[in-house]
């Protein structure tokens, strides 16, 4: 499915990533995934939050550059060989990754997946 | 030892009388040939007649980087196009670069002033010398060169890059004498280090160093890596280019070449000529130019000026180091840059706030420009391509205005500190002392 996911700019900065997490806590806002993209200058902090706006809004109101962007989600069984299954369809159907990151839970594993075509990825995998 | 004694030595009253009917010519030549100097003092109700003395300079109009911009390409030259040999360019704010025309006469006289410096640093006939300076539009090189010419030296036209060449030609051709940027002669004494090259190997013994601010610290610093002594040079392109003072012997100060460039200290803010001794900006009249005279041209360096006869038998009158500038302009790697043409790069994409900051450090003993800009809210990107992108036309479009690299810093919204008033927007940690 399609989720939003918070994309953060970082200036490269010691404590930076600990501000932007210490204004997620004082809110009551859990992070349930991320990723930090880094280069020598600046890193993106990319985030699942379960509530998009709420996290916006308080990100904005501190100055933080932040943006949403479609990202698809999907779950699949937390074993050797399943997300190859469908990484193998999307290929098949000529859809780029852009990136991608994962966090297991027992059974389940969760990829978030940013495809060049957020429709076409949803399509090959409905 | 001195190159022309009856110029360099010459009794103050005989050099004031010497001026004072220089300045005479000069002034007929300008109104007869430079409209800009004609308008300009008709509408002060001043004519070439009023002029006798050196004295009367006062009455004369000042001319500005600004006139010079004003009057691109060549509206300030008073030879005719036929008679300019060559042309320099020195790098202004945006938009057009000042523009030199220089006649055989004016490139003798430049290659007489250079040869007085050379020879006040104790270079002679049998040295090999060795111009560090960037070759082309740029005046250090071509100013230079011409100089160890004239001199009868031999002159290396090494230029700027490829330092471990320059190093092996330095050791093999035995070069004994050096005109480049303070910054570069550390950059060469590093080079020098790493390359495992004992300063005892090399056979340096004389530097001339300018284009850029530097200090007492450097110069210790310079001498001791190098093996050489280290005298400032001082000039600039509108004037001439380098040549326009030199330092001697005793290194108290830089004599100027007053009998073809007349120097005054101003407040830069009434315009009031100042005392000798009293520091100010720095103007100078070029007393014996042909092909781009200027009257009174504002240096924006601020320095002080010191009377009475040097030691070394010189009785022309001294300049200080540059205490700094009456505008904001920088000199990095010897390149001038201005705050205001990094901000009308800025301003012109839309990608970026109008804040930004400039920070200039030196490391490694190079000069170095970090330009920091907020980008805006909606051009942001998940996309690292992208934004790297956006980093780089930003580079791209300040390494083409400024005529050197900036190391550019993406900042959030709101990061930059914001000031009252008028906005500061350069932090220089190089320490001048």
């Amino acid at each position: 499915m399609i989720i939003k996911q918070l994309s953060i700019f970082l200036e490269n900065r010691t404590g930076r990533i600990n501000e932007v997490a210490k204004i997620l806590g004082d809110n009551g806002i859990n992070m349930q995934a991320f990723s930090m993209a880094e280069t020598a200058d600046f890193g993106l902090l990319r985030l699942i939050v379960p509530d998009v706006d709420k996290a916006v809004e308080v990100l904005r109101a501190a100055n933080i550059a932040v943006m949403l962007t479609d990202v698809l989600c999907i779950n699949c069984a937390n074993t050797p060989g399943s997300l190859s299954a469908t990484l193998e369809k999307l290929a098949a159907s000529n859809v780029f990754i852009e990136y991608m990151y994962a966090f297991s839970d027992g059974e389940t594993a969760n990829v978030v997946i940013r495809p060049d075509n957020v429709e076409a990825a949803v399509k090959v995998l409905a | 030892m001195i190159w022309n004694p009856n110029k360099e030595c010459m009794s103050r009253e005989q050099m004031r009388e010497l001026q004072g009917k220089r300045l005479q010519k000069l002034v007929q030549y300008v109104y007869h040939n430079v409209p800009f100097y004609r308008n300009k003092m008709q509408a002060m109700n001043v004519s070439p007649e009023d002029i006798v003395t050196i004295d009367d300079i006062v009455k004369l109009p000042f001319t500005t980087k600004q006139d010079l911009r004003d009057n691109y390409p060549y509206g300030l030259q008073a030879a005719p196009a036929s008679e300019i040999v060559r042309v320099h360019a020195s790098s202004g704010t945006t938009g057009n670069p000042t523009i030199v025309g220089y006649t055989r006469k004016d490139l003798a006289v430049w290659s007489e002033v250079m040869t007085r410096c050379l020879t006040a640093y104790g270079v002679t006939r049998e040295d090999t010398f060795s111009v560090s300076y960037g070759y082309g539009l740029f005046t250090g090189g071509l100013g230079a060169h011409y100089g160890v010419e004239n001199l009868g030296a031999t002159v290396i036209p090494a230029s700027t890059g490829n330092t471990e060449k320059h190093i092996h030609l330095i050791k093999d051709l035995n070069i004994t004498g050096i005109a480049c940027t303070p910054s570069y002669a550390l950059y060469l004494a590093e080079t020098l280090e790493k390359l495992g090259i004992d300063k005892k190997d090399i056979g340096l013994r004389v530097g001339a160093f300018g284009a850029e601010p530097w200090t007492e610290d450097m110069r210790k610093e310079i001498e001791s890596r190098l093996g050489l002594k280290g005298y400032n040079i001082y000039g600039l392109s509108e004037i001439m280019g380098p040549g326009v003072s030199y330092e001697c012997q005793e290194q108290n100060g830089s004599h100027i070449n007053e009998d073809h460039f007349y120097p005054e200290i101003i407040d830069p803010e009434t315009l009031e000529q100042l005392p000798d001794g009293q520091q100010g900006e720095l103007v100078f009249t070029t007393l014996t130019k042909e092909g781009m005279p200027l009257l009174r041209y504002r240096t924006k360096d601020l320095c002080t000026l010191m009377t009475g006869e040097c030691p070394c038998g010189r009785t022309s009158v001294r300049m200080s180091r540059i205490v700094g500038r009456s505008d904001d302009m920088l000199i990095i790697r010897g390149i001038n840059v201005f705050p205001s043409q990094v901000e009308s790069v800025i301003l012109e994409m839309q990608e970026f706030e109008p804040q930004y900051m400039l920070i200039v450090d030196r490391v490694n003993n190079l000069d170095t420009l970090q330009v920091q800009v907020e980008v805006r809210r909606d051009f942001f990107s998940d996309d690292i391509g992208s934004m790297l992108a956006m980093k780089k036309k930003l580079s791209d479009r300040l390494k083409s205005i400024l005529s050197i690299a900036a190391d550019v810093r993406l900042m959030e919204p709101g990061s930059i500190e914001r000031s009252q008033g008028k906005g500061k927007h350069v932090i220089d940690k190089r320490i001048l002392k």
